[in-house]
């Protein structure tokens, strides 16, 4: 450990960290390279090819500014951001345990495996027609397709995680004199733990993916009850580009900080991993 | 189960039970495929002995303790624990496995109580047990830190002190100093035979180290290649405590060390040959250029 990783670990001490700074200097060398190609017919009097076609940075920054004043743009992301955690509960609650009793049961896996990788495969954005007909509120409908993104993703984490769990502790157990239920609450669940966080870091990402898309085809209800999906496709219906470059980049920023928040509780819930 | 026996270390149940295997086979597989791997074995686990089984690798000694912890059951013959069949796993006799199996999402501390806690014996005097067990394996100060936060040394000893705190009238112990350094596996077999002549209970230990086998044990198994089988038994009659330096120089000592080498050679030789053409006519070589010097 260098003096600067040593500062990191100090509040605020990110600033003395390499990462850091390697982190800020890709950005802007990404933003310097978006703004040239967006505007290389004024500048360098040829068009980049596709790039140019985009608004430049600094003008959806501008349109980000006036964005983040307006209270149906946060309407639309606090829409959004309860579907993907509504579908993403109901995936947890239900993909856990049905994940933990495929492990656990050869029987039940038999019976239950089969179905579920058939349906698996199938993307939850082709099941929006069927959702739509299924469900009596388009807002089901959307939490519903939201849902199967994340729940295959977490039920597929739950069983594999459980069932790579070394057979050794399993005997160590029984030897000790451990119940069926006392193996399970206290191996098969820890044990699992890592695995289940796993499963939420990565179902949450495709959550977002799902509900964007899930609200432009469904449309989403109509004006600020749109959603970020629905927003976009607005903008894109109004023809303004610069706003749907910004609703892209706030859905990118809403799943980071989805995924960022995951992992801190997954890390939270695994004080066993971390070094120290 | 009696939480009272290492208090009192002149009672008959403080050296454990005697664990009796009479002919026992195990295969695998389906028959006219079965894989035979342990061959009509026969011996005892005397009371209050430190039995050394050694033998080549591969051989199934990792099958036997299975069968010994009661994982799994052999194909034909019995084993007996103090002339009663046995049906299974059980907290009388524990296995210390290669690697260690410590739960890893527990505390030093929470690992030793895994046992007394799934028993429901989670009383005041077993937290005292435990505790003097923390001290002895000498992981008081690391009762708190994960598994993954003790060196190799201390999770082996933290995996003796979640055995011993059961109390099991025996104790397998599988190459249970396998993979650590040269300096730290000396120091642990020096640790671990105080520990057993302090607890001296019933112990089957497992290695593939004559050294270690030789300075711990009071009867060596020496097992043929697989499907295994005693090959012969050794018994060691050297005065406890014992110490390397001594060992080195014991003529007894050597003897057996040499008797014990020239047989595993020969087993092993066997090992090394099974189900490859190549080693065969290497051996056929070798063994034909040995014979003439």
């Amino acid at each position: 450990m260098n003096w600067s990783a040593a500062a990191a670990t100090r509040v605020g001490g990110f600033l003395f960290d390499d990462d850091f700074w390697r982190g800020v200097l890709a950005i802007l060398a990404f933003l310097i390279f978006w703004e040239v190609g967006s505007r290389s017919p004024a500048w360098l009097g040829f068009a980049l090819p596709w790039i140019s076609k985009i608004p430049p940075p600094v003008a959806v920054l501008q349109e980000l500014y006036k964005l983040v004043q307006d209270p149906s743009f946060w309407q639309s992301t606090l829409l959004s951001t309860l579907r993907v955690f509504e579908g993403f509960f109901a995936a947890m609650l239900i993909g856990i345990p049905l994940g933990l009793a495929m492990a656990v049961s050869r029987t039940f896996y038999g019976i239950t495996f089969p179905v579920f990788e058939v349906l698996r495969p199938i993307p939850p954005l082709a099941w929006v027609p069927a959702s739509i007909i299924f469900w009596p509120t388009q807002e089901l409908s959307i939490a519903f397709v939201t849902f199967l993104g994340a729940f295959f993703t977490i039920v597929i984490n739950v069983v594999g995680g459980a069932q790579a769990i070394d057979v050794r502790y399993f005997q160590a157990a029984r030897s000790m004199g451990s119940s069926t239920w006392d193996i399970f609450r206290r191996i098969i669940l820890p044990a699992t733990i890592p695995s289940m966080a796993v499963g939420a870091t990565v179902g949450v990402g495709i959550t977002w993916a799902v509900v964007v898309a899930a609200e432009m085809i469904s449309g989403g209800g109509s004006g600020a009850g749109g959603g970020l999906g629905f927003f976009i496709w607005n903008s894109y219906v109004g023809g303004s580009y610069t706003q749907i470059v910004a609703g892209m980049i706030s859905i990118g920023i809403a799943g980071y900080i989805s995924s960022a928040v995951l992992r801190k509780v997954g890390t939270w819930a695994t004080p066993w991993l971390n070094e120290g | 189960m009696t939480s009272t026996s290492s208090l009192n270390p002149n009672s008959a149940l403080s050296l454990g039970s005697e664990i009796s295997v009479r002919g026992v086979s195990k295969s695998y597989g389906a028959e006219q495929f079965a894989k035979q791997v342990i061959r009509n074995c026969s011996f005892t686990l005397e009371r209050g002995k430190l039995t050394v089984m050694i033998g080549p690798s591969g051989c199934g000694k990792s099958t036997l303790i299975r069968l010994l912890a009661g994982f799994e059951r052999p194909t034909s013959g019995t084993i007996t624990v103090d002339g009663k069949p046995m049906t299974g796993p059980g907290v009388d006799r524990l296995v210390v496995f290669q690697e260690t199996a410590l739960f890893p999402w527990m505390s030093t501390y929470d690992n030793i109580m895994y046992g007394p806690r799934a028993r429901g014996e989670d009383t005041p005097k077993m937290r005292e047990h435990a505790e003097m067990l923390l001290e002895k394996v000498g992981l008081s100060a690391f009762r708190k830190k994960y598994p993954s936060q003790l060196s190799g040394g201390m999770q082996r000893r933290a995996e003796l002190a979640r055995a011993m705190i059961n109390e099991p009238s025996v104790m397998i112990l599988d190459e249970p100093f396998r993979g650590l350094d040269a300096m730290t596996k000396r120091l642990m077999q020096e640790y671990y035979a105080n520990l057993y002549s302090e607890f001296g209970r019933t112990t089957f230990f497992v290695t593939t180290d004559i050294d270690e086998a030789i300075y711990l044990a009071d009867r060596i198994l020496i097992m043929t290649n697989i499907p295994t089988e005693v090959r012969a038994s050794i018994d060691v009659n050297l005065p406890r405590p014992r110490n390397v330096e001594n060992i080195t120089e014991s003529d007894e000592a050597n003897a057996i060390k040499m008797q014990a080498l020239a047989l595993l050679h020969e087993e092993a030789m066997k090992s090394f040959v099974r189900g490859s053409k190549a080693a065969a006519d290497f051996v056929e070589a070798y063994s034909r250029r040995v014979n003439r010097e």
